[in-house]
């Protein structure tokens, strides 16, 4: 049996991340995922074009004043003045549903789906090694993360510049930036939902390990988002509240004052850092343990 | 087989597959799999039958890394599994309770991504060792379309590619020429039979039982989670008595005499009339026939296949265990 040992250790270390490059490419070569971008793409697309009818009379948007004030979401009044703001506007619209419930898909389907197809023992003996699927997994779901928010910010960024003037803007703070630096923080800001939606993609693929449906797992994950946006709204929960991984989702507009506010800005990074850590364990203790009989 | 080497586990023995007392019972409490102790043999073609929910399954799941042993011990090419998954099942081909494609991908599309998820796989030669485990299968082809276009015949085609990939010392075949037609099953057959010739140890289920005596060299039996029999396929066949033959028209006398002569459990099945072989000459029944009037067309001793050891065995045909 000495082949066990010899053919094992001419192994290039490398080699390991052609399942990686094979998951990304599986991933975002599929159909449903490309649909689940163009949904996100098309949101800032709506929103701008619905922005430029209200306003195209000249009279401005709601008429409200402060840029938090009036309906709808963050920044929306400002888009008129400065195109970039509907990056923000639109990533302060996503961020609460469009974008967790598409990284709930693709977490929720990601070992369930696989388990579903049959797949998953044909990987397990190949042998994709549990862990290594796992954080193939869950590295895969990070990067959908951050493609999708790129999708939304390019997107919005893209009509806002065809739809609205570009130029120097306004912090909340009232301070006035270079167009230059407004776009450096509105990369900062992608980056920044892109981890806020760490946690939810950890609890995600925990649900995943938990069964051979995909679409059990994903509905699941999508139902606790919707719980906990649900009781994050009531107000007599309020001391569990910062323990939900969306409590301080929308403090990203926290880095739109001079000097930028941090505190929640760190809190969430934080919990998201926690979800990631307890969901991630939970997830690799139950899969590398469960016998996979589908 | 090679020497054990020094860092070889004690107490695998010397088969390909070795389990000692592989028992599985599952949360609900069933006993699936109970105290078997298999061992396979190095070069062997090795047959594993059973009834539908006899545990077949079951095994090769715990062979293969995928379930963990309530108790007892399973080793393959050596070493402990499911502890050594990562070592032992690069040398693994693994064709289990049919095959799983993706449907959203082509062909060779399946087949690369399921070679990229081996980390002892050479990704330089990958595209050329697809194109030769699709060329091996008769599937070059069809390499382009869709999985889900695929005929269940060229899903395990592909499925079989998959176990190809790469050379492999042990090739674990669940029901390998399920939905092929007669052709197909015959180019599988002998494609299993090339592979062997080469020194590949191919662990093959079915249930057809003809299908292991035309290919397997050994078989093994279970039943009810419990191993019954193992051992060379001719040794299992010659356990059974063959049976006693006599064509007839005259069908009635030629039972009657046959009883007359001690002839235990004669059946009478349209022109034929069998029964137990007698302990003495056979000739000598074939003239009392003779001398009774009746017109022998064919008298003879057939040989007892292996359906006949395994109904013999099992005490059941392919009914589904309760």
């Amino acid at each position: 049996m000495l082949q066990v040992e010899t053919i094992g250790s001419r192994r290039s270390p490398l080699w390991t991340f052609g399942l990686l490059r094979s998951e990304l490419a599986v991933t975002f070569g599929r159909w449903r995922t490309l649909a689940l971008l163009g949904v996100l793409a098309a949101v800032p697309v709506l929103v701008g074009i619905a922005v430029k009818i209200e306003t195209s009379d000249g009279s401005a948007l709601g008429g409200s004043g402060g840029p938090e004030g009036g309906g709808g979401p963050a920044f929306i009044t400002q888009i008129t003045n400065n195109g970039l703001f509907l990056v923000f506007t639109a990533l302060a619209a996503t961020l609460p549903f469009f974008l967790p419930m598409a990284v709930g898909v693709v977490a929720g389907d990601a070992i369930a789906g696989e388990a579903n197809a049959g797949t998953l023992r044909y990987l397990l003996v190949a042998p994709a090694g549990r862990t290594r699927l796992l954080l193939t997994k869950y590295a895969t779901t990070m990067a959908f993360c951050l493609t999708a928010t790129l999708v939304v910010a390019v997107s919005a960024l893209t009509v806002g510049a065809l739809l609205f003037p570009l130029g120097d803007l306004t912090t909340i703070s009232g301070t006035r930036i270079s167009f230059a630096e407004g776009l450096g923080r509105a990369l900062l800001i992608a980056l920044v939902v892109a981890a806020s939606l760490i946690g939810i993609a950890a609890l995600g693929l925990f649900v995943s390990t938990l069964t051979n449906s995909g679409i059990a797992a994903m509905a699941t994950t999508v139902g606790l988002l919707i719980t906990v946006q649900i009781l994050d709204q009531i107000p007599q929960l309020h001391a569990i509240h910062p323990y939900f991984f969306s409590h301080y989702w929308l403090s990203f507009a926290d880095l739109m004052r001079e000097p930028v506010y941090w505190d929640d800005l760190v809190r969430n990074l934080g919990l998201q850092g926690l979800y990631a850590a307890v969901f991630g364990s939970a997830a690799w203790a139950r899969f590398t343990t469960k016998d996979v009989t589908a | 087989m090679d020497e054990p080497s020094a860092t070889a586990e004690q107490g695998a023995g010397d088969g390909v597959i070795h389990t000692r007392a592989l028992t599985k019972r599952y949360r609900g409490g069933q006993l699936a799999v109970d105290g078997l102790d298999l061992t396979v043999p190095a070069g062997s073609v090795f047959g594993f039958l059973g009834p539908n929910g006899s545990g077949k399954t079951t095994t090769i799941r715990m062979l293969m890394g995928l379930i963990e042993p309530t108790s007892g011990t399973a080793h393959v090419l050596g070493r402990p599994m499911p502890r050594a998954t990562r070592a032992v099942l690069p040398h693994v081909g693994a064709l289990i309770e049919g095959p799983a494609l993706y449907g959203f991908l082509s062909g060779r599309d399946n087949l690369l991504r399921y070679d990229s998820a081996d980390p002892a796989a050479d990704p330089r030669t990958r595209r050329a060792r697809v194109a030769a485990a699709l060329d091996r299968v008769g599937l070059a082809a069809a390499a382009g379309k869709k999985a889900k276009a695929y005929s269940l015949g060229m899903k395990q085609r592909l499925g079989l590619a998959a176990a190809l990939l790469q050379p492999r010392r042990l090739l674990v075949l669940d029901e390998p020429t399920n939905g092929l037609d007669p052709q197909g099953m015959r180019e599988i057959r002998a494609l299993i039979r090339e592979l062997a010739s080469d020194g590949t140890t191919v662990f093959l289920s079915s249930h057809l039982l003809d299908e292991i005596e035309q290919v397997c060299t050994h078989a093994a039996v279970m039943a009810q989670g419990r191993l019954i029999t193992q051992g060379a396929v001719t040794d299992l066949a010659a356990g059974i008595r063959g049976r006693l033959v006599v064509t007839t028209p005259d069908t009635g006398d030629a039972a009657r005499v046959l009883k007359e002569r001690g002839v235990a459990d004669v059946i009478v099945d349209e022109d034929r009339v069998t029964g137990e072989p007698p302990d003495g000459e056979p000739a000598d029944l074939n003239a009392a026939l003779v001398a009774a009037g009746v017109r022998v067309r064919g008298f003879g001793v057939e040989r007892a296949s292996l359906e006949d050891a395994f109904v013999a065995l099992t005490g059941e045909g392919f009914d589904v265990a309760g």
